[in-house]
């Protein structure tokens, strides 16, 4: 009833190119972004903000780099962590090599540099494909989580990186002192200008040339897209906003990280997230993110809230038990991930209360 | 249909829980009482280590509730945060748990002491990091709201070192002799190398690295073979978790003389040894608190703690080098609560009064034996420059069955390793912008 776009008429190709052409839609959206930018941030604790929000928001954005290379190329990557490892080392060295130097333009180099490695680790997708490319990718992982222990220069031979405190318009926003909302409010800002230009590029001419290598190289030569450009641009945005989702973790959420840090299991991380959350989906890389991020935590604190007297270390394993039953649950349920579910709730809903 | 009816339910459930859980957190207060996070791993690959220093400090604490009624009166809260070794859930426990009035963090992992490190300055709540985490946290001008007490991997390489050059007779005695070191390799096992390469160099010894890959630490073969062949004189061993049995079963396969192997105090559990058994006899390691249960101490945890409710620990493990280690960390901790409430109070203190109490603990020969634990470890007296407080490393030695003291405390040599200390820590300092107390008041 609600949802209906019923006597909601396009005049124009403006109206029907438009991101959100439903008018519940515009509404909806604009809802969640009025929570993200003025709600959360007002009533949200330090702990909320902190340890959910950023962790959500830096995860969103690796899941959404993660998902234009899995989802829209169909090229499978277990070389996320890797990259988010550039990206976050080559933040921290910027900062300590150029202390001027403006901490959103740091953020905004170090995703280059790690384009560009995801450039040369991206050129055996030409000849392999499938399981054999997330071989090539693995290798990738192991080779810079490897690089980045073994060569002191990197880590300016300490055993941590850190996160340099830095101001934005006078504004102490990253380092140990800065408030939670400072962090957040970068950290959201770029999550929300990313996200909107991921959106914008899946729906261009190169979200379909993605598309169309993704689903058939051969049929896509023949009409006319290249695929060695396509496909390592699709390496180069990926590995791009996997290096921006580092440095955003490193410089919003721990402040002083090992190296080892970004290991498999990061890859593998942002891998589920894009699994569970909808492969080549903007919607999905969000839902994926939440569900992985939150879920764990609202597990752990389950017991205290609800006064269950049981020890902290049954409590982890009940935890692992129930979100892994929750993972099998959801892809039972839906194998095309929550953004799927999402959409089908949608056209339920428009249909409703009179389905057929 | 009704499957996915059920599905979108538990998603929304799911939402409106975790606005439940924020909201809820931030009313969560401790009740009366000293409130003490302890960041512990019972589960994942490190748990057969977590797991007896989380005995260790909950049963001390919990013997301090049952017999003296806390400290001075004020009772301790504590609450374990399980955090699987995982830096990301380390931070996570935190954050949680700082704002209920936390006094100190252990953390026991040097991940979630790195994440945290940079934090305290601004929530104004230490870090106690006994025997591991940030060696340069040992300058207190630099770093005040860290304590690495007693003290550190550095000091205890030069200990190393310096036993060494007794063993050979003499320090110009080490000349041409050759020392090898097998490490994880990692952030933690690289750390004694700074200190072994400015010695290798000022006497004149070679020095060989054997890096061991986290990743392959269960099948350190070639490692081996390059040690038998290499046939280094002596090798010092910085290892942890599973890559210590691995490395024993290694050394017995070669015959690597076991007097002549070192390990760290983290390689230094009953466990690591055990199942190398009589082969391993002779095998040294670095410590820095006694080993078994020839405490008084030890008879009061039996009689009132173990094995009662809320204690998980078998009796067996009582005594074992990490569970005392646990027990000692909860000492210091106590004591440092003790020392600020001589100076604030007897009264539930806060983060601030406690980083006072460990910058002026009183763990001396006589407060030891009070609390039955006559020469337990040596004494500690933590000045504001220096947070490491003592600074000596005694070897004990495996024969076979148990460990058993093998030298006498055994002073670092202070003279190369704090400058390297104060150096590292002003680097960081200029990277960090941390300001630098000159430690005049």
């Amino acid at each position: 009833m609600l949802y209906r776009e019923a006597g909601q008429f396009k005049t124009n190709y403006v109206a029907d190119q438009a991101i959100f052409p439903i008018r519940q839609d515009r509404i909806g959206m604009a809802i969640v972004l009025l929570f993200a930018w003025v709600i959360i941030p007002a009533f949200g604790s330090d702990y909320f903000l902190e340890i959910i929000m950023i962790n959500f928001l830096f995860f969103s954005l690796a899941a959404i780099g993660l998902n234009i290379l899995t989802g829209y190329t169909g090229l499978i990557s277990l070389g996320t962590g890797g990259f988010m490892a550039v990206g976050a080392v080559a933040s921290y060295k910027l900062a300590v090599i150029f202390p001027d130097l403006s901490i959103i333009l740091v953020f905004l180099i170090s995703g280059l540099i790690a384009a560009a490695v995801g450039i040369v680790f991206g050129l055996p997708s030409l000849r392999i494909k499938g399981f054999y490319l997330a071989v090539a990718t693995l290798a990738a992982q192991f080779f810079l989580d490897w690089l980045f222990l073994r060569v002191d220069w990197f880590t300016n031979s300490s055993t941590a990186i850190e996160g340099v405190p830095k101001t934005v318009f006078g504004y102490l926003v990253t380092g140990p002192n800065a408030e939670p909302f400072a962090k957040y409010y970068v950290a959201l800002a770029f999550v929300s200008v990313f996200a909107l230009l991921a959106k914008n590029l899946v729906r261009s001419a190169i979200g379909r040339a993605w598309m169309a290598i993704r689903d058939m190289d051969i049929a896509a030569e023949i009409i006319g897209i290249r695929p060695l450009p396509t496909k390592l641009l699709a390496f180069a945005i990926s590995a791009f906003y996997s290096g921006v989702a580092g440095s955003l973790m490193l410089f919003l959420f721990y402040d002083s990280a090992e190296p080892d840090l970004f290991d498999i299991n990061l890859s593998f991380k942002v891998l589920f997230m894009v699994i569970i959350g909808g492969l080549g989906s903007i919607a999905g890389s969000f839902m994926g993110a939440a569900f992985i991020v939150m879920i764990p935590i609202i597990l752990t604190n389950a017991p205290d809230l609800l006064g269950l007297p049981i020890s902290s270390d049954l409590a982890k394993h009940l935890e692992f038990m129930i979100f892994g039953a929750l993972i099998v649950f959801f892809l039972i349920v839906e194998p095309n991930g929550l953004a799927r579910l999402w959409q089908i709730a949608k056209e339920k809903l428009r249909l409703w209360p009179f389905p057929y | 249909m009704t499957m996915k009816r059920l599905t979108l339910a538990a998603a929304v459930a799911a939402v409106a829980a975790s606005g439940a859980v924020s909201g809820a957190l931030t009313t969560a207060q401790a009740e009366d009482g000293i409130y003490i996070p302890l960041l512990t791993y019972r589960t994942g690959a490190f748990a057969d280590s977590g797991t007896p220093i989380a005995n260790g400090m909950s049963d001390y604490f919990a013997l301090l509730n049952a017999r003296d009624g806390g400290i001075n009166g004020v009772k301790l809260v504590v609450e374990e945060c399980e955090t699987g070794y995982k830096t990301d859930v380390g931070v996570e426990c935190y954050e949680r748990t700082k704002t209920k009035g936390a006094v100190v963090y252990n953390p026991y992992s040097t991940g979630i002491t790195n994440a945290i490190i940079p934090k305290t300055n601004g929530d104004k709540i230490p870090v106690l990091s006994m025997g591991y985490g940030l060696t340069p946290a040992a300058d207190g001008r630099v770093f005040p709201w860290v304590f690495n007490l007693p003290t550190t991997y550095w000091s205890q390489a030069s200990v190393f070192v310096k036993y060494v050059a007794d063993q050979e007779g003499g320090m110009d005695k080490l000349k041409g002799k050759t020392i090898g070191l097998i490490h994880l390799d990692h952030p933690y096992g690289k750390e004694p190398i700074p200190t072994l390469e400015a010695l290798s160099a000022t006497h004149g010894f070679d020095f060989v690295t054997y890096p061991v890959p986290p990743k392959t630490m269960q099948d350190q073969r070639s490692t081996w073979e390059k040690i038998d062949s290499d046939e280094p004189d002596w090798l010092f061993m910085w290892g942890w978790g599973a890559m210590n049995p691995t490395a024993m079963k290694g050394a017995v396969d070669v015959d690597f003389p076991m007097e002549r192997f070192i390990g760290v105090w983290w390689s230094g559990n009953e466990s690591d040894v055990r199942d190398a058994g009589e082969k391993a006899a002779g095998y040294l390691a670095g410590d820095f608190h006694g080993v078994g249960d020839g405490w008084p101490l030890f008879k009061d945890l039996r009689d009132q703690v173990v094995g009662k409710d809320g204690s998980q620990t078998p009796d067996s493990m009582v005594g074992e080098t990490l569970y005392n280690r646990g027990v000692f960390n909860a000492v210091v901790v106590s004591e440092a609560i003790r020392t600020a409430q001589g100076k604030f109070g007897n009264r539930a203190i806060t983060g601030e009064e406690m980083r006072w109490g460990l910058e002026n603990i009183v763990l001396d020969n006589a407060r030891l034996d009070a609390l039955g634990l006559a020469g337990f470890t040596n004494p500690i007296n933590v000045t504001c420059q220096d947070h490491e407080g003592s600074h000596p490393v005694y070897l004990k030695k495996w024969d076979g069955a148990k460990w058993e003291k093998s030298t006498e405390w055994i002073e670092p040599m202070q003279d190369v390793v704090r400058p390297l200390i104060e150096e590292e820590a002003a680097k960081i300092a200029a990277e960090r912008g941390l300001a630098t107390n000159n430690c005049s008041s």
